[in-house]
């Protein structure tokens, strides 16, 4: 009789552990996915027993917008900028998501208070707040670049520039360099004259450019010397410059935040899984954790106060933060809805610039 | 036998027959049909394999290329009202009526962005009116002109509505104009794009041209090798074809990698110079990542292809023509020119056509090494494919691309016949 | 290619030019390739040979790339070396697995392309073959079509199948792509081969079966195996295909070699590059004993 009992409850236990199917996570790779993986994959695979799978991207929202167009989805959560957010949600790419699942801060203020303002959309959940900063080699730039003016000149500081490749943050930045004051780069963006504007300063500097894709090859390239100045993920330089000791240095004038957030592409294969895990990596202590492995800033408000060191017990994060206020001085918070509406077009025109 | 002469003699003949009593012509055919349909079958299933793993799915993916639903598929009302309204009319109270129904229906069904996307394609900067249309769609109220229009003036751009009449229709040619740099204007007439938008002309022109470069780098490489190969004793030959045949043999990301240690900027080769006192410190040589790398690399990568078929016509040549020439009096240049050299010319045919069919259609070289201006056309379908997600001006550009290829593989099976193609 | 002992000066420089000309291109096409076998011992993380490499100093060199390709992606790699640690290799190491997966790939579609190549080759070898030129120039086309043209396609027609991010799939593929190799291989050796012995062994009373195996096997033999290892090779080295219809997990050495080389090319990629030179040079040897036996046996004189 035991034994039966025995027998029927290890059987049970198999049919509901094979039920709790792992779920892929998409992501941008290097550190930023090492500190997901820290932060949010294995606890909640050692709280819930469902395996997490990392796999990588250079931008993931173009291949969940592949995968639900092509009708095959594999990914169950991925991880995306504002505007392609706003993007495949309005192109009814995503699943819609409600509040009401996310848990509330720990002193019982509700998740929609708790939350930055506008980090929490119809389809999409944010964690953290980025920048896209300039970044330079200590070693190989003679004097100090402090201003986004710097970066594009080629007298003062001569060498290989490092750029993304695409249209996004360039056009911002190369305005800013120009003069254009923060609050005002997306209204002249709007127009023509803006756009040609941005290019032409671009052009200034297209000879001397290395185009980078993936968020894990500036520090790279700044690293072997193969440029002397790149754009890039805040959080990479922080790591390669804290944890693998590279002479690297972040100017963070002109700086362009943004946040990303978690969404779940439509026809996903585990979709209550993925709406748990999503639950669960963004509350309080969840994204509080995440930024103690890279220089990202939580997306809720309750967290900001449980940011400490960095996961070697020595450096303070908080000077590094985009957010901080010494930090912000010249900074522009990315337009979504400019972007939402302009990345095709915008990048048509970026590819057409970049081919001849 | 005999009988057979005898029935060649002998005016109208006795019917042949086999030993069990069959006509002869009629066995005769039967073997032969049998031996053919045996050859056949042998073949048939690896046939089959091809026609519907690769050939089809090829197939499949250009029909993409003049077809595109996007449109039609999601705004049914417009679509009605162009079919209802020929050519040539400007959008009148149904057709902005039927524009807001199917603003109103694209947000419910959150298919806003793709019918955008879709205009986009051929009229840039208009996605934004479709997104921002449907998500404010439910304020809209008659008359619905006015309304549209507030929300913004270029709903009135007859160019728009052009293209939504081109888009109405499912199946278009519009990815073939583009993939040319052209478009239609708003009278349907086939016009240059932008100037800042043209790319794909210039595209086609440098692959064309780098792949022209590299075949005839790669002969200018492999022809004294292969001579040298060619004129050897056999048994040093054999080793030195190791050569040709190690790179051939190597895996192909182990070459790209290697050219990317040795020419980067902090690579082995600027290193040496640096360290020999050839260049400063400051002026490395940027080798890579640009134009030079693909070429070098690809060149590197495609020479064996041009050194085999070159050594397989050398092989046989009877170095007693030259030595008659020199004899004759000719200089050594002479007898090279005029009676070496115009017999090497198949190979140099074969080669030359096998490394241009190659290196139109290389992806993965330049995509590693090539930088910004050092990518072919393969690359732009891949990004086509992967990051901008045109995929019907991917499968146009793939279509051309493509037809090209075939053309060039007619010619070299013509020319040189596949079976004489060698592996080593 | 020795100067005859009349020729002039100048015929004599040129003689030279042209060899050290020779030399010069042999070295382009090998040096490339031999140059990561030592960068792959660097000790330091750089693309280059430090002062104490080029000093010869054991100090400048050092396995550490090789056994990072064994502990990338281990749960424990700071571990003791026992049987657990290898354990934990076998199943977590990110090259390993990859290289589980190639070698799975490579080995059934090159079963898949062998056998399908090698009946079609033994049929279009035979005179009475009907469209035998158009029938060749499909077969071999997988090999002439751009890569980035044929995994557009699959891409397409996998995620309609349901065939994408399946193991299968890309077996598929990757026989599809191996097939032009296997045939050229096999047509090559079945050049001159005398009909007349399989007619003997008909009328000796051998069946079609019998035949096959006793007599037209062991001669096509070391075609076969050529073609295979070409296929393999090819299965073995392929990114495109992978890149567009493969899950995003399922990793190949090249595929993570790809990713290496865009991200953060490390000497660990030159750890992976020196494996597999090493292969090639095998295979490349094995290739060319198979051809001077099967030369031999066709009594084909070699050239």
């Amino acid at each position: 009789m035991l034994k039966s009992t025995l027998l029927l409850t290890t059987g049970l236990t198999g049919l509901a552990m094979a039920a709790k199917a792992d779920i892929t996570v998409m992501s941008w790779g290097g550190s930023y996915a090492v500190s997901q993986v820290e932060a949010y994959h294995k606890p909640f695979t050692a709280e819930t027993g469902i395996g997490v799978n990392s796999v990588d991207a250079d931008n993931p929202a173009t291949p969940i917008k592949a995968q639900v167009e092509a009708g095959n989805v594999t990914i169950d959560v991925a991880d995306v900028e504002y505007s392609d957010a706003i993007r495949l949600c309005d192109e009814g790419l995503l699943e819609e998501l409600d509040t009401s699942m996310l848990p509330p801060a720990p002193d019982g203020t509700p998740a929609e208070e708790d939350f930055i303002e506008g980090a929490l959309t119809d389809c999409a959940v944010a964690n953290i707040v980025w920048s896209t900063i300039y970044a330079y080699n200590t070693e190989n730039v003679e004097g100090t670049p402090t201003t986004m003016a710097d970066f594009f000149d080629l007298e003062t500081f001569p060498g290989k520039r490092g750029l993304r490749k695409t249209a996004k943050a360039n056009l911002e930045m190369a305005l800013i360099a120009d003069g254009v004051p923060a609050e005002e780069v997306y209204d002249l963006l709007e127009t023509d004259e803006g756009v040609d504007q941005a290019f032409a300063k671009l052009e200034t500097i297209k000879d001397d450019v290395v185009w980078w894709e993936a968020g894990a090859q500036p520090p790279q390239l700044l690293a072997d010397g193969e440029v002397v100045m790149s754009t890039a993920y805040n959080g990479r330089i922080f790591n390669a410059a804290v944890a693998e000791d590279q002479p690297l240095e972040v100017v963070w004038d002109g700086q362009i935040l943004d946040f990303d957030l978690f969404v779940i592409p439509k026809g996903a294969p585990n979709l209550e899984e993925a709406k748990q895990f999503i639950a669960f990596s963004t509350d309080t202590e969840r994204l509080a954790a995440q930024a103690s492995w890279i220089s990202y800033g939580p997306a809720r408000l309750s967290s900001g106060p449980l940011v400490g060191l960095y996961s070697d017990g020595e450096t303070e994060m908080a000077p590094h933060m985009p957010t901080a206020e010494a930090n912000l001085s010249n900074a522009l918070v990315n337009d979504f809805e400019f972007w939402a509406d302009r990345d095709t077009d915008l990048n048509e025109r970026f590819n057409a610039w970049l081919a001849n | 036998m005999a009988n057979l002469a005898d029935a060649r003699g002998n005016g109208p003949a006795p019917t042949l027959t086999t030993a069990d009593g069959k006509p002869l012509r009629e066995a005769l055919a039967k073997a032969e049909r049998h031996a053919r349909n045996r050859a056949f079958f042998l073949v048939l299933p690896l046939l089959l394999f091809i026609l519907i793993t690769f050939v089809a799915p090829i197939a499949q993916m250009l029909h993409r290329s003049v077809h595109n639903p996007a449109f039609s598929d999601n705004m049914p009302n417009l679509v009605a009202w162009f079919e209802e309204n020929p050519e040539g009319i400007s959008p009148d109270e149904g057709g902005w009526d039927a524009l807001a129904q199917d603003l109103i229906l694209a947000r419910e069904n959150k298919t806003a962005g793709l019918v955008g996307t879709r205009v986009n394609y051929e009229l840039s900067g208009t996605r934004s009116l479709f997104t921002k249309g449907a998500r404010n769609a439910r304020k809209l109220e008659p008359p619905y002109r006015e309304a549209i229009l507030d929300l913004d003036e270029d709903w009135a751009d007859p160019a728009l509505w052009q293209v939504m009449r081109g888009a109405s229709s499912a199946y278009t040619f519009n990815f073939y104009y583009a993939a040319v740099d052209k478009t239609l204007d708003q009278d349907g007439n086939i016009v240059d794009v932008d100037e800042n938008r043209k790319v794909y002309v210039k595209l086609f022109t440098r692959t064309l041209i780098l792949s022209l470069l590299i075949t005839f780098l790669t002969f200018i490489l492999a022809y004294p090798i292969a001579h040298l190969l060619a004129t050897l004793p056999l048994r040093y030959s054999n080793l030195l074809m190791i050569f040709v045949l190690l790179p051939f043999w190597t895996s192909l990301l182990v070459r790209t990698t290697a050219w990317i240690v040795l020419l980067q900027s902090q690579g082995v080769v600027n290193d040496s110079l640096v360290a020999t006192g050839i260049i400063d410190d400051e002026s490395r040589i940027q080798m890579i990542y640009n134009q030079t790398g693909t070429i070098i690399a690809m060149t590197h990568i495609l020479l064996p292809f041009m050194v085999l078929p070159l050594y397989s016509v050398m092989r046989p040549i009877n170095p007693s023509y030259v030595r008659a020439a020199r004899s004759l009096g000719a200089t050594s240049w002479t007898a090279f020119r005029r009676i070496y050299f115009p017999q090497t010319i198949p190979g140099i045919g074969a080669g030359a056509l096998l490394v241009f069919i190659l290196a139109v259609g290389y992806y993965i070289t330049p995509a590693l090494v090539g930088g910004s201006d050092g990518q072919l056309i393969s690359n732009l379908i891949a990004f086509h494919m992967t990051n901008s997600l045109n995929w019907s001006m991917a499968a146009a550009l793939a279509t051309i691309l493509l037809t090209g290829i075939l053309l060039l593989y007619w010619l070299y099976d013509r020319l040189v016949g596949i079976d004489n193609l060698k592996l080593g | 290619m020795a100067l005859p002992s009349h020729a002039s000066t100048l015929e004599k420089v040129w003689h030279y030019a042209y060899l050290v000309i020779c030399s010069l291109i042999f070295l382009f096409l090998i040096a490339p390739i031999l140059i990561v076998i030592p960068l792959s011992f660097n000790a330091e993380p750089y693309f280059t040979f430090t002062e104490k490499m080029l000093a010869l100093d054991p100090t400048g060199y050092s396995a550490r790339w090789y056994d990072l390709l064994l502990t990338f992606g281990m749960e424990n790699p700071d571990g003791p070396r026992t049987g657990s640690w290898w354990a934990d290799v076998w199943s977590n190491a990110h090259w390993v697995n990859a290289a589980k997966n190639s070698i799975i790939i490579g080995f059934f579609s090159t079963i898949l392309a062998t056998c399908l190549g090698t009946i079609a080759a033994l049929g279009l070898s035979r005179p009475e073959m009907p469209y035998r030129r158009a029938i060749m120039a499909v077969l071999i086309s997988p090999m002439i079509v751009p890569i980035i043209i044929t995994a557009t396609g699959l891409f397409f027609f996998y995620s309609m199948t349901g065939l994408a991010n399946s193991y299968f799939g890309i077996i598929l593929a990757h026989a599809t792509l191996g097939i032009p190799f296997v045939i050229i291989t096999v047509t090559a050796t079945l050049v001159g081969f005398d009909h007349s012995l399989t007619r003997a062994a008909a009328s000796l009373g051998a069946t079609p079966t019998r035949t096959f195996f006793r007599v037209i096997m062991p001669l096509i033999l070391p075609g076969v195996i050529s073609g295979a290892l070409f296929a393999f090779v090819t299965s073995f080295d392929e990114v495109v295909v992978v890149l567009f219809v493969a899950a995003h997990d399922q990793q190949t050495i090249p595929r993570q070699m790809w990713n290496g080389i865009r991200e953060q090319i490390s000497p660990a990629i030159l750890s992976v590059a020196t494996i597999l030179v090493i292969i090639s040079i095998l295979l490349l040897t094995t290739v060319e004993l198979l051809r001077r036996r099967s030369e031999k046996l066709r009594g084909v004189s070699p050239g």
